[in-house]
């Protein structure tokens, strides 16, 4: 039966729930991603313009240490954000990486930025935080 | 959106956890996307910050496949004394 579709009939397409959700990145592929920098955050946007309050935060914090990372807009890859959630066994967005290792979400980011920890989690990948150069700096000039 | 309530999230978090204090807001306006917990619990003492996470989420895991915002502060008895001390 042919279908003739008048021109003023709006159409729009829906997602195929019928289609297999693409698979999620596998390990090893996720183990060399975590390793590209010294740190790696996977979350919702980008750097510039990220996508979520939590994503934000982290963006924040590591603007204030002044640290070069590498991020991941895990809202560009369905089977990024499938994989390292697998990967870290971890629920949610953004996800921080340092030295490879799985340091936390947001929260944790935060707290460790609070206490201070964080400055000692960077010195010890070789990252001098600029918040201790400031604070050096402002001890010297007491001196 | 989601089915969940600050008082649910409360109160299975004290159970499961035997947390000595638990306080859940609701942030999502009543739609239940978007949660922000403070826990105190002994089962947090000589958990490392990211485990003490992992217990809640492991928790509320069923939960936080629905809830899609979820915020903790998660505290031992005698960290959250000095919290408090702080404020």
């Amino acid at each position: 039966m042919p279908q003739v579709l008048a021109s003023a009939t709006p159409r729009w397409y829906s997602a195929d729930t019928s289609a297999p959700p693409p698979a999620a990145l596998d390990k090893a592929t996720l183990d060399k991603l975590v390793r590209t920098n010294k740190v790696v955050v996977f979350m919702k946007g980008n750097p510039q313009a990220p996508r979520c309050g939590f994503s934000n935060a982290v963006v924040q914090i590591m603007r204030m240490h002044g640290v070069q990372y590498d991020a991941h807009d895990v809202l560009q890859n369905e089977a990024l954000r499938q994989g390292i959630k697998d990967y870290t066994d971890w629920p949610t967005i953004p996800q921080v990486f340092i030295d490879g290792e799985f340091v936390g979400g947001c929260d944790i980011l935060l707290q460790l930025h609070q206490s201070g920890d964080l400055i000692e989690e960077l010195k010890k990948v070789g990252i001098v935080s600029e918040l201790l150069k400031a604070e050096e700096a402002k001890d010297t000039a007491k001196k | 959106m989601s089915k969940y309530s600050a008082k649910y999230l409360e109160d299975k978090l004290k159970e499961k956890l035997d947390a000595t204090y638990v306080q859940v807001c609701d942030d999502s306006d009543g739609c239940g996307g978007k949660f922000s917990a403070v826990i105190v619990s002994k089962a947090f003492e000589g958990k490392a910050l990211l485990q003490k996470h992992r217990l809640v989420n492991t928790t509320l895991a069923e939960e936080l496949k629905e809830i899609h915002a979820f915020s903790q502060k998660s505290y031992t008895p005698a960290e959250w004394e000095k919290v408090q001390q702080q404020q």
